[in-house]
């Protein structure tokens, strides 16, 4: 047995993690001794200013942070090694930090319903009954979902971020949980929210027992949790190599059912329809992100030497999920369902990227690599998304949001700027140039090419063809048809909504114009540390 | 060691197929639990074979998170029982298609 080492805190590095983990513990604190009427403004101030203290931190570390053991990454590993603040790491956390002031903006909406927010007026009362009715006319509503999106977006920062599979696993947990509840809070359609909250939680602790039973296999094959000493086991080949096959299959079971890839999809449509749509526009951003950190973390540092055993399944897993996703995408006639097939079909193309793996020596000059590549296509994906579903929140009847695709004919005459906003976002989704889309796209295609996987690559082009043919469905239905009935109304949002939409628009738009500057600052960011 | 480490297998194969085959929400979370302490048990047996402290400190860590889970979830399969009077989870059909 060693002996315990007290491990040193890097307090300056860990700054961005800290604040948002301190903000959110204020937050129930104020939720526990603030008085209701003044609980709304307390947590949309505290949450924002925590959320921008740490974007602050994080640039601040990201011009400070040194070279690692004399390599060409830059980075910290922090306390005791459990937590590698590197150059991805940094660009994940201010890519979740960006994507969740959106989220706190749509949060803090209350323009669109009468005067009240997304969330359930008092979730512990049953629907149709007096108590219900009672909190509806006293006008409250849940402020808890502040804090509760502030936990959420510390797991999604401690996710990628995790140096050994054990932080991984709490990083899994912290992320997933407080989104387990903000998806059963919705105020209107209760029974359909609290029936993906029931999906996404059943299903979320099953597929993290795999990732644990995984973490448990791959601890016993190399004798310790920490990814530098499992790469070194895998190198020095130690131990038997089917604890190490059944424990990379199990962790990617974990790991892909979080971003959603086919055969681990079925939650995907029933969860981005039934939560609120302020929460599924953070959550479809910011976990997607966070996963896809955690993945590229898992299978580059810690198993990159069994590359040829993991990336065959990643070969199949993409082509299946890109065809999957667009396929389901074209019968769906509910707008969430379908951007949630959508995002299926993304996470395809983001597998792409992430099989591109290749060593950094094996790179020509100005080539980039795949975690350039996919870190700038969740830039583009995490934008567009949370764009389109606060489009999708303004939309709306007399019983609330109308998700329907036919309800939407006649949009483009109703309001010509919100559908022509929503068509660029579909179009930035299936690739058109000109939006930041089709530079994604472009990225992941040619890193995959570079590291030879030419199959993947038809296979996505075509996928592509088949997901345009559905975003083009769409934007006939908003300009073309004839509207049914009185057609849709467009309620007005108030500054918090219209930010959050103008802003994914803009990087939408300028992504595709001008990709420079991010893929410039992805090449920063470098590679992984271990 | 060995015998610890198939016995974690098949506590995790038995929760696995409970997770899969019985229809309330309640059983099914405890399956859930079982598969979790299968991992313990694992956990634990491969620190005794590696003679270090890891496993032994991640079971504390799984215990933890567990009872986080135990709480949210329990918070929504109640929240959902007394909508629905009931925990099937086929019952809970609304979102298909």
């Amino acid at each position: 047995m060693t002996e315990f080492v007290k491990p040193s805190v890097e307090y300056f590095e860990l700054w961005p993690l800290l604040v948002v983990f301190g903000v959110a513990c204020l937050g129930v604190v104020v939720e526990a001794f603030a008085p209701r009427g003044a609980r709304y403004v307390a947590q949309v101030v505290l949450s924002l200013g925590g959320l921008v203290a740490a974007l602050v931190g994080v640039v601040l570390v990201a011009r400070d942070v040194q070279t690692y053991d004399d390599g060409a990454a830059r980075g910290v590993l922090a306390i005791g090694g459990t937590i590698a603040i590197d150059g991805p790491s940094l660009f994940i956390w201010g890519l979740v930090l960006a994507l969740a002031i959106g989220g706190v903006l749509l949060f803090a909406e209350r323009h669109l319903d009468g005067g009240v927010s997304a969330f359930a007026g008092q979730a512990s009362a049953v629907p149709g009954t007096d108590a219900e009715t009672a909190a509806i006319a006293a006008n409250r509503e849940h402020t808890e979902v502040y804090p509760l999106m502030m936990f959420a977006v510390f797991g999604m920062m401690l996710f990628p971020a995790a140096n050994d599979l054990l932080t991984m696993f709490v990083g899994l947990e912290v992320l997933s949980l407080p989104l387990y509840l903000l998806s059963g809070l919705a105020r209107r359609r209760r029974l359909l929210s609290q029936e993906a909250a029931l999906k996404y939680f059943l299903l979320g602790a099953f597929s993290s027992g795999f990732f644990l039973y995984g973490a448990a296999l791959i601890y016993g094959y190399a004798g310790s949790m920490d990814f530098a000493a499992i790469n070194e086991a895998v190198r020095n080949d130690v131990g038997s190599s089917s604890l190490l096959l059944i424990g990379t299959g199990l962790l990617s079971v974990g790991l892909l059912f979080k971003v959603g890839a086919v055969p681990f999809q079925a939650w995907t449509p029933d969860v981005y329809q039934g939560a609120p749509t302020p929460v599924t526009a953070f959550m479809a951003a910011g976990t997607k992100v966070a996963a896809f950190g955690a993945i590229m973390r898992l299978f580059y540092v810690a198993l990159g030497a069994d590359r040829w055993s993991w990336q065959p399944m990643l070969w199949i897993i993409a082509v299946l999920s890109m065809f999957v996703g667009a396929a389901l995408a074209i019968t769906q006639s509910d707008i969430k369902r379908l951007l949630a097939y959508s995002s299926v079909a993304h996470t395809g193309f983001i597998l792409t990227g992430v099989l591109g793996l290749q060593a950094t020596d094996q790179l020509a000059l100005g080539e980039i690599s795949s975690v350039q590549a996919v870190l700038f296509y969740l830039t583009t994906y995490g934008f567009a998304t949370i764009g389109a579903f606060a489009v999708v929140s303004l939309v709306r009847d007399s019983g609330g949001e109308t998700t329907a695709i036919d309800r939407w004919a006649g949009l483009g005459k109703e309001s010509p700027v919100v559908a022509a906003v929503f068509a660029f976002f579909l179009l930035a989704m299936a690739g058109i140039p000109l939006t930041s889309g089709f530079v994604g796209k472009l990225a992941v295609f040619s890193v995959a090419l570079a590291a030879g996987a030419w199959p993947v690559v038809v296979a996505a082009v075509i996928a592509s063809i088949v997901a345009a043919f559905l975003y083009i469905r769409v934007i006939k239905v908003m300009y073309f048809d004839e509207p049914v009935g009185d057609g849709p109304r467009v309620a007005y949002p108030s500054v918090l909504t219209a930010t959050t939409i103008a802003v994914g628009a803009a990087v939408t738009l300028a992504l595709g114009v001008l990709p420079g500057p991010v893929l410039d600052l992805a090449a920063v960011a470098g590679e992984f540390i271990r | 060691m060995t015998e610890y480490v198939v016995l974690s297998a098949i506590l995790f194969t038995i929760g696995c197929v409970g997770v899969l085959t019985r229809r309330n929400a309640l059983v099914v979370f405890m399956c859930v639990e079982l598969m979790l302490n299968a991992c313990n048990l694992a956990f634990v047996a491969f620190a005794r074979q590696h003679g270090n402290l890891d496993g032994q400190i991640a079971a504390f860590f799984v215990m933890v998170v567990a009872a986080a889970e135990v709480v949210i979830g329990l918070a929504i399969i109640m929240t959902i029982f007394r909508t629905r009077r009931s925990a099937s989870v086929d019952d809970a059909s609304l979102l298909k298609y």
